[in-house]
């Protein structure tokens, strides 16, 4: 298969600032969109969904593009994430850093949650990604969904966790800066890992798992840190999301949220990372794009008050027609700048 | 002890619906290697098909043979039909490609049914669960101890139920090993491919294949809707993916494993229900599962198959 991966390294930018360029460039961005948006609370809550879902995608997208290994329980990570960072954030609640101002403070302390979120979720990768030593397939993708599932039950029987009620009075810290800086952040460390050493491993594990264990690829190693850096990055958009939504409870992350991640990945096209943003970008303004829509039509429409579920046989009736058409997904494995047209400038490196 | 006895009918009576859609599992599995993430969800819609069958012949119509027989048949007629258009439009197209593939079209599938049939336009169903009506008139055909209250019931549905799945069980496993078609079935499973070419019509064996695991996901279906005395648009999600574990365990595309899987996952269940606590259930039934593939990867009775290379 054909991958993104340019490895020709003239370019016009000094190698030593190559590393924090992005970063340079991103931060001050974000905080302009920040500031920007204060005042339009529907716009920046759009924005922070739209973030939590280019994480989750990006994330999954590690697993089941790059590494091949199909993982359908990614909202257990996410539920890791949300409770853990919940629950710390509870914790840290009457905790204010003196010598910084209050919304500074508040962002430090919703990052160190965020740390400590995708840290246990990170854990729970592990666990999960040790089963794919010995499963693969369609087993690992049913064991993957198992995993989820308990999570999801062991988090509906803990008094900590709330129970079936979830947590409330998290504090709503989620800033669209914040999310930013985690999207940011996620989809250069895709980056950085597709065009390492690394994610050539790992897609040399995608392409065929024997021929690269007979290369001398430590597979199951490869296998389980995919599993350990995706469900990290899950972790924190799950903590992202308890930061910015009233209330958590298990029903947040069900099967029917990692099979939402699933369709965004899938629609990208598996191994393409800026195939999943625009994916997760698409399929998040889609509902409300809808909701409009149908507002047109009658303002009380039978139609606008079921979107939500009008979304799902959509999404289903979206993968059947997908896997028909075109069963590598919009942008298959390639990324965007790989197929703009031949006239416009290209680029002409890898990240 | 009398509890005990009670859960083991109970486990045993929720195990043989769970090994009958297994059994659909299954069948799908050993002839194309395709989770076939939709047969809970066909199963779902057999249920409603049942269901509007048995609200049109009435009240009286329901508790006879003639109704029981005719609300089966209609149900499992209707799920034949739709498990060949699935296959036919859905599956078929992609029968080349990696297996990936049709493993996600069947989770859209089966997010098309669940969620389609919860939208409450035009002659779908809406959200709400429904009462299933009681097609099958309960009676206690056997009791322990005090006539009142009794410590150890045996329901007729439940004693119909396993009477009916074990016949069907043994039906497959004669259609499976003791006819023409069984071993064309068994042919096409082992390559497809090289089936083909010795003559046997591939599709036709594949379309029916379906249309048998289909039709008994209806029949699996409709038992448990009478167990359980409702229908909603999702409880194919769910029973589809416990019967799918139980497959697994059993050794997915063997027919006796499925059954034996199926029972297995049932007397789990009903025990961690009566003697921990009813919530855990699923992760009880999930762990099971993840417990059983690490000690044993191909399932129970299942091989594991040496890596072609």
């Amino acid at each position: 298969m054909e991958t993104a991966i340019d490895v020709s390294s003239s370019s016009r930018v000094p190698a030593s600032l190559r590393g924090i360029l992005p970063v340079l460039i991103a931060l001050p961005v974000l905080l302009v969109l920040e500031l920007l948006l204060r005042d339009s609370q529907f716009t920046s809550y759009l924005l922070c969904v739209m973030g939590v879902n280019v994480l989750l995608a990006v994330s999954l997208n590690i697993v089941n593009g790059m590494t091949g290994q199909f993982s359908i329980g990614h909202a257990g990570f996410m539920a890791v994430g949300a409770y853990i960072a919940g629950i710390t954030s509870l914790a840290l609640k009457d905790v204010a850093i003196s010598f910084l101002p209050v919304a500074v403070s508040d962002q430090v302390l919703l990052l160190v949650a965020l740390l400590v979120a995708g840290a246990a979720a990170a854990l729970a990768g592990f666990l999960v990604g040790l089963p794919s030593l010995r499963l693969r397939g369609d087993y690992l993708a049913i064991v993957t969904l198992g995993f989820g599932e308990i999570i999801r039950v062991v988090v509906t029987n803990t008094q900590a966790f709330g129970r079936a009620l979830g947590l409330t009075g998290i504090p709503q810290t989620s800033s669209v800066a914040m999310v930013g800086l985690w999207v940011f952040l996620g989809v250069l460390v895709a980056r950085r890992i597709a065009g390492s050493s690394h994610g050539r491993s790992l897609l040399a594990i995608r392409e065929d798992e024997v021929a690269a264990e007979a290369m001398g690829v430590n597979t199951t190693g490869y296998k389980v840190r995919a599993f350990v850096v995706s469900s990290f990055f899950a972790g924190v958009a799950g903590g992202l999301f308890a930061h910015f939504v009233p209330i958590i409870n298990p029903g947040s992350f069900t099967f029917v949220k990692s099979m939402e991640v699933v369709v965004m990945v899938v629609l990208g096209g598996l191994g393409s990372t800026t195939g999943a943003i625009v994916a997760a970008v698409f399929l998040t303004l889609l509902p409300e794009a809808m909701r409009s829509a149908f507002s047109l039509v009658g303002p009380e429409s039978n139609l606008a008050q079921q979107v939500d579920q009008i979304r799902m046989p959509i999404y289903g009736l979206l993968l059947v027609v997908l896997m028909l058409a075109r069963p590598q997904g919009l942008l298959g494995s390639k990324e965007l700048w790989d197929v703009v047209p031949r006239w416009l400038p290209r680029r002409r490196k890898g990240m | 002890m009398s509890q005990l006895i009670q859960h083991l009918i109970n486990g045993i009576a929720a195990g043989t619906i769970y090994a009958l859609v297994a059994l659909g599992y299954t069948m799908v599995y050993g002839v194309l290697k395709l989770i076939n993430f939709a047969h809970g969800d066909v199963m779902m819609v057999g249920v409603y098909m049942g269901y509007a069958t048995a609200m049109m012949l009435g009240r009286q119509a329901r508790g006879s043979v003639g109704g029981v027989l005719l609300i089966f048949l209609v149900a499992m007629a209707g799920c034949a039909l739709m498990g060949f258009l699935i296959e036919r439009f859905a599956y078929r197209p992609l029968r080349e490609k990696p297996r990936l593939t049709a493993l996600i079209t069947a989770i859209g599938i089966s997010f098309t049914l669940s969620y389609g049939f919860q939208l409450d336009i035009g002659f779908l169903p809406g959200s709400a669960p429904r009462a299933f009506p009681q097609v099958i008139q309960p009676a206690q055909w056997f009791t322990l101890g005090d006539p009142e209250f009794p410590d150890v019931v045996l329901w007729n549905w439940q004693v119909i139920s396993l009477l009916l799945a074990v016949a069907l069980m043994g039906g497959l496993q004669f259609l499976v090993y003791r006819t023409r078609f069984g071993r064309a079935m068994r042919a096409v499973s082992f390559d497809h491919r090289v089936a083909a070419l010795m003559g046997i019509p591939t599709d036709r064996v594949i379309s029916v294949t379906f249309m048998i695991g289909s039709a008994l996901a209806a029949g699996a279906g409709l038992l448990y809707a009478i167990k359980d005395t409702s229908v909603s648009p999702l409880m194919g999600l769910y029973v589809g993916l416990k019967a799918f574990v139980a497959a697994v365990i059993g050794g997915i595309g063997n027919v006796p494993g499925a059954m034996v899987g199926g029972l297995l996952l049932g007397l789990v269940e009903e025990f961690v229900v009566g003697y921990a606590a009813s919530t855990w259930r699923d992760a009880v039934a999930f762990g099971f599962l993840i417990l059983v593939l690490l000690v044993r990867p191909g399932g129970l009775f299942g091989r594991v198959a040496a890596e072609k290379v």
